[in-house]
């Protein structure tokens, strides 16, 4: 189930393993993501795209802003 | 709720071609002198003298920027708290803000310092124009 968090909830999942996906553009994914985040962008968010992720493991995504 | 920006804007660590650009995150300097709202003008002005700034910065407990006293403030009485002629609320930037936009906005602005925050208004640091200046020369 997907809910919204903020950077602190963050800070507790990635302390808890939870692996991170950045959905922007795979150019601005290379200039710049958060450590560890791999980069899926937003039109190849599907099955095939996600089966990289851990389903064990709390996955968050994110882009640029919280709009 | 998050995003990159977010991150970015706390000055936290990326990985990327450009992990380190010219931001007011990575120019910042921390040795700005800190104080307290209720710190003796006498005791602030000292530490000023001591440093290489001509202000200090007014912080709370929780480390939130709630004010500046310039050293030409300082000059009354030196028992009086600094939190009483403070000026409140000074203008800041956030960490990602590049080089180059920090030195035009300082330039536009006829301004010799930055105080850079995070969203939220802790106080993370300050950045001189010359150094933005010179960092947006070489990017």
């Amino acid at each position: 189930m997907a809910s919204e968090i903020g950077l602190d909830r963050l800070h507790e999942l990635l302390a808890a393993g939870a692996q991170l996906v950045e959905v922007l553009p795979a150019e601005d994914y290379a200039k710049a993501h958060l450590p560890g985040a791999i980069n899926i962008p937003l039109a190849k968010v599907d099955e095939r795209g996600v089966s990289v992720l851990d389903r064990s493991r709390p996955v968050v995504v994110y882009c640029w802003d919280p709009l | 709720m998050f995003g990159k920006v977010d991150w970015l804007a706390h000055n936290l660590a990326v990985e990327g071609e450009r992990a380190t650009p010219p931001t007011a995150g990575r120019l910042m300097r921390d040795d700005v002198v800190r104080c307290a709202p209720g710190d003796p003008v006498g005791d602030v002005r000292a530490a000023i003298e001591r440093s290489p700034y001509p202000f200090a910065l007014v912080t709370a407990a929780n480390g939130m920027l709630v004010g500046r006293v310039r050293a030409s403030q300082l000059d009354g009485d030196p028992d009086e708290a600094v939190g009483e002629i403070m000026e409140l609320a000074p203008s800041t930037v956030r960490p990602h803000r590049s080089a180059a936009d920090l030195a035009k906005r300082l330039a536009d602005r006829d301004l010799r310092w930055a105080i850079v925050t995070t969203p939220e208004g802790r106080l993370l640091g300050v950045v001189s124009r010359a150094d933005a200046e010179g960092a947006a020369a070489k990017d």
